[in-house]
């Protein structure tokens, strides 16, 4: 066995790894939200409810995948498979641990970045395709609000970038050995946190597919695993916003001895993922408006602000 | 390497053709993108990793994004399909194959007279960051007065 960076075993262990965590995390997810909202929760299959994701799995597989006869076919399949591929690649630069990750990348960031921009296609495709009203304001209200907080996610990255010197995602987590970047760029961690939820349009941000209103959004003629990949690769965002959050903002795999860094990591991560959870339980969802001219008027400013006193305060030193 | 730029190179040729070809222009502009992605594909290969991760990010991120976001409002169906039929018929076809062919012979004819062991050397963020504020940094300057000025006057006619 070796552990090196990009050997074939840790390519292999780490995709594995990261779609089973994804799935987990719809059983995690409706047993932490009952949890908080004094509910039981799936608990009948298997111990704790365990075995749900495998039932949900068994029905997801076997169910009728239909196209619509008016949908746009190429389009129509092509767009699910966008937004797992983008968000699958996005892991390759994420530094896991010490000799644990895919690949050591001088552009890290900036490959995030990207592929976070070539994911917004999925759902405006989605939505364009299905030759529906519903979807087509779902991929609208998708498309707008993630080009509007890519914007912001990119420049309150860029703080972190300037302090540590370089877009090499293991080279920001070994800068941060003496403290983490939460304490001097922590606007730029918040921004980045709501600019995260936005880009994997979780609750509150969730507009472009909002049940109550426009059905279910972009994936509203999706059925069967065209859908099901629609709905892992939202969870694989969030588990992608968090492991970033945890590299660039909390030092990674960084933490005292007594336990592996893997395992620092992975408790890290977790944090973030329940937060998130935390906030689709508590926070209602904005209006769609609201949710543009405040990533516009507020945020933009914001982190331009943020980025400028950062600049000054590395020059100055 | 060279494989992987070949194969690249493939791609983005055989894109680029589709975008003409196709009648449905969502996907036209499917094939853009592939084409545009494969060209940062070829950027990487040829050592500048920086310009790759840009091509992705600004062309097939950002511009082709707007152009889809465009097309989405516009909602153009049968009637476009069938006017972009009627434009690609043969006879069109003809003296643009004509030039482009006499452009392509001159390409090959200038290319091959290059010296063709050229180890690519790689140029990193710094590098281009240290040229553009450095010997070029008037050209940036201009380049987002130029944007501003676009900024200003499309707020201005959304104003109206």
């Amino acid at each position: 066995m070796n552990w090196e960076v990009g050997s074939g075993l840790n390519i292999g262990v780490i995709l594995l790894t990261v779609i089973i965590v994804a799935a987990m995390l719809i059983w995690v997810e409706r047993r932490l939200l009952s949890l908080w909202q004094e509910r039981l929760g799936p608990n009948r299959v298997g111990p704790f409810g365990l075995l749900q994701v495998v039932a949900d799995m068994i029905k997801i597989f076997t169910k009728e995948d239909w196209v619509p006869p008016f949908a746009d076919k190429f389009s129509f399949v092509l767009a699910p498979a966008i937004i797992m591929v983008a968000i699958l690649l996005s892991f390759a630069v994420v530094p896991f641990a010490p000799g644990v990750g895919v690949i050591d990348s001088n552009i890290g960031v900036l490959f995030v970045l990207a592929m976070a921009s070539i994911g917004a296609y999925s759902v405006m495709l989605a939505g364009l395709s299905s030759d529906n009203k519903y979807a087509l304001l779902g991929s609208l209200r998708a498309a707008a609000q993630m080009i509007s907080y890519e914007v912001f996610m990119g420049v309150s990255l860029l703080g972190v970038v300037a302090l540590s010197g370089s877009f090499n995602l293991r080279e920001i987590v070994l800068a941060q050995a003496d403290g983490w970047y939460v304490i001097p760029q922590f606007i730029g961690f918040v921004i980045f946190l709501i600019a995260g939820i936005a880009e994997s349009h979780r609750l509150p941000f969730d507009i472009p597919e909002a049940e109550q209103e426009i059905c279910a959004g972009y994936h509203t003629e999706y059925s069967g695993m065209k859908f099901g990949m629609f709905f892992v690769g939202e969870y694989l965002g969030l588990v992608l916003i968090s492991s970033l959050i945890t590299v660039l903002f909390f030092g990674g795999w960084m933490g005292p001895e007594f336990l592996p860094p893997i395992i620092w990591f992975v408790i890290k991560s977790f944090i973030f993922i329940a937060f998130f959870i935390l906030l689709r339980a508590a926070i209602p969802r904005p209006r769609y408006d609201q949710l543009m001219s405040y990533g516009w008027l507020f945020l933009l400013p914001l982190s331009l602000l943020n980025l400028l006193v950062t600049g000054a305060i590395i020059l100055s030193t | 390497m060279s494989l992987l730029f070949y194969l690249a190179a493939f791609v983005a040729v055989i894109s680029t053709v589709a975008v003409i070809l196709q009648t449905n222009v969502v996907h036209a502009l499917i094939y853009l993108i592939l084409s545009l992605l494969s060209v940062a594909v070829i950027f990487y290969v040829l050592g500048s990793p920086f310009a790759a991760v840009l091509e992705a990010i600004v062309y097939a991120g950002a511009i082709m994004v707007l152009f889809l976001f465009v097309i989405m409002m516009l909602n153009l169906g049968q009637h476009t399909r069938d006017q972009e039929k009627k434009w690609l018929s043969l006879k069109g076809w003809i003296l643009p194959c004509l030039l482009a062919g006499v452009l392509l012979f001159q390409l090959v004819s200038v290319l091959s007279s290059y010296d063709q062991n050229m180890a690519p050397e790689t140029v990193g963020v710094l590098e281009v960051s240290a040229l553009l504020f450095g010997p070029y940094v008037l050209a940036v300057e201009l380049a987002s007065i130029l944007l501003l000025a676009g900024l200003i006057s499309a707020y201005h006619l959304a104003k109206k």
